[in-house]
């Protein structure tokens, strides 16, 4: 194992006082249960934000905690889901009288985790809606598996979901709003190489020098089908496809087009993924109105990427291009 | 036989051990199936509860194990900390008050943590879960209560019961947890997490009844 680490346990608390000491002016780290805040929360009256997951993700959750977006991120071990005492913790924090957002990933243990969380809030008279985000087409939605995963959309979800509590939406209107992304939103991704956890100290999965896996999960999870490398086109073709029947995004609709690298994967890659996925959809008379390029949801090392596509109406479009200042995403107005 | 306070402390420690000894086998069973973190993330919940133990004795022995999962809770993670987590506080509001246990208040206090981890993860049996360990070693103490078997006759029916369930899970598709992402390819590999509830029963047989 090759890595910019001292010791493999030390990874995460070293990750946050690095961010704690880079970006004072947006964020305070609490450690212990670790959280990241807001640096100016709590807001008397605006809804607050809380999401996180597994550490080896970033920027996801923690690079997108500041205004216009998340007020606390609970980063857990490395892939791995934080504990609902940190999300009691951050919930605590960032209640500014208005009640909080739990933006929960579809996973197993974070669910039942932030069902804790909520619980306990509940105990101290904390209003707390909880909105689990499952956009991944690579798995079969049925009451057979645990439902569909959490991911490209979670991104998209805290970005326009943020700019509606700064916007002073109240819980539930920002509840239905993040039920409102999740519901237009359809992702899937794939993998050029697998990823090491750091505990783990070798690769979570095996993948041969000319294969890929599509469909993969931002765990290293196998996804559908692992095939001989293709070129971007049919790859694109590969991941669109049931993302774009699955919704379904029809002719003459307006997507947000979120290609994410998952972190072993350079930009000129992106975008000539980008450029694919954009002559795929002009096929199908579906128009690009906004787009997002580059690594915001990873999985450690891995390369490889995944798309996300929104359906966008005036209302997303407008909270989308409203101003973000935090580590990982940030335009003004 | 009675367990006392100081012999539910030498199977806490003793499941923490067995955790210690088989966290790669656990979290190579995980890696087949799941996202190979589960011997990970129990060895490192079961160091935090062996720190808490040591720290000092609780009130009684209910005390102590709903401080156990209080402890795997928050230092745990994953789907594994809230289910180990309301297993061991499950068990301890069952033995509110007790400073020795018998037959009855064990099979009792599994009864109760059974039920908490299926209210907690709502698996069935054979949906390839910790479950499926968990379920036959409660119903072996059970019939073994109701037989009139000795403690130590029904903690070893107890542990073997769970072990058959633990191998009867490789065949499993798994329907709950990540494995269940992979549909027909989950079969074929024995679940992690009812392999780590056998330990745990396991540990109470070779602890009690040796």
């Amino acid at each position: 194992m090759k890595k910019l680490i001292n010791k493999p346990e030390d990874v995460v608390t070293e990750e946050l006082e690095g961010i704690a000491a880079a970006h004072p002016d947006l964020v305070r780290v609490q450690f212990n249960p670790n959280v990241i805040i807001r640096a100016d929360a709590p807001i008397q009256g605006k809804v607050g934000l809380v999401s996180g997951g597994g550490s080896g993700h970033e920027p996801m959750h923690g690079g997108f905690v500041g205004q216009g977006m998340l007020d606390a991120a609970c980063p857990g071990e490395v892939f791995t889901s934080p504990t609902p005492d940190q999300m009691l913790d951050a919930t605590k924090a960032v209640d500014g009288g208005a009640g909080v957002l739990h933006i929960v990933k579809n996973y197993t243990g974070d669910v039942m985790n932030f069902d804790m969380a909520a619980e306990l809030a509940g105990g101290e008279s904390i209003q707390v809606e909880a909105v689990v985000i499952d956009d991944d087409v690579a798995v079969q939605d049925s009451l057979y598996t645990a439902g569909r995963r959490g991911v490209g959309a979670t991104v998209l979800a805290e970005k326009i979901c943020g700019a509606a509590a700064e916007a002073g939406r109240n819980l539930s209107e920002v509840a239905g709003l993040c039920r409102k992304v999740n519901a237009n939103a359809r992702s899937m991704g794939m993998a050029l190489t697998s990823c090491i956890v750091p505990a783990a100290g070798k690769p979570t999965f095996e993948l041969g020098d000319d294969e890929i896996e599509i469909g993969i999960g931002i765990h290293g999870e196998p996804g559908r089908e692992r095939i001989k490398i293709e070129p971007s086109a049919k790859i694109v073709e590969r991941l669109a496809t049931p993302i774009v029947e699955d919704l379904p995004f029809e002719q003459g609709d307006q997507v947000l087009a979120f290609v994410n690298g998952m972190g072993g994967t350079p930009l000129i890659e992106l975008y000539v993924v980008y450029n694919d996925l954009r002559k795929f959809l002009d096929g199908r008379g579906i128009t690009i109105s906004r787009n997002l390029i580059g690594p915001y949801i990873t999985s450690l090392e891995m390369a490889g990427c995944s798309i996300t596509l929104l359906k966008l109406d005036d209302e997303l479009i407008e909270l989308w291009d409203a101003p973000v200042k935090t580590a990982g995403l940030r335009w003004a107005a | 036989m009675d367990v006392s306070y100081d012999d539910v402390v030498r199977w806490i420690r003793a499941f923490a051990a067995e955790v210690g000894t088989n966290k790669e086998q656990l979290t190579e069973l995980d890696a087949a199936i799941g996202d190979g973190d589960h011997g990970i993330n129990m060895d490192r919940g079961m160091s935090a509860v062996l720190g808490k133990v040591d720290a000092g004795p609780q009130e009684d022995i209910g005390a102590l194990l709903k401080a156990v999962g209080m402890t795997l809770v928050s230092t745990v993670g994953g789907a594994g900390g809230p289910l180990y987590g309301t297993l061991f506080m499950q068990m301890g509001t069952a033995l509110s008050g007790k400073a020795v246990i018998g037959l009855d208040d064990w099979t009792a206090a599994l009864d109760a943590a059974v039920s908490g981890v299926q209210a907690r993860g709502k698996a069935e049996p054979g949906d390839k879960t910790m479950i499926d360990a968990l379920i036959p070693g409660r119903d072996a103490l059970k019939s073994a209560l109701v037989g009139g078997a000795s403690f130590e006759d029904a903690l070893k029916r107890s542990a073997d019961a769970a072990g058959q369930g633990m191998r009867d899970t490789v065949p499993l598709v798994a329907k709950k947890g990540r494995a269940s992402y992979l549909g027909e390819r989950s079969a074929g590999h024995q679940d992690p997490g009812a392999t780590s509830s056998h330990l745990l029963l396991e540990a109470a047989a070779e602890t009690w009844a040796a």
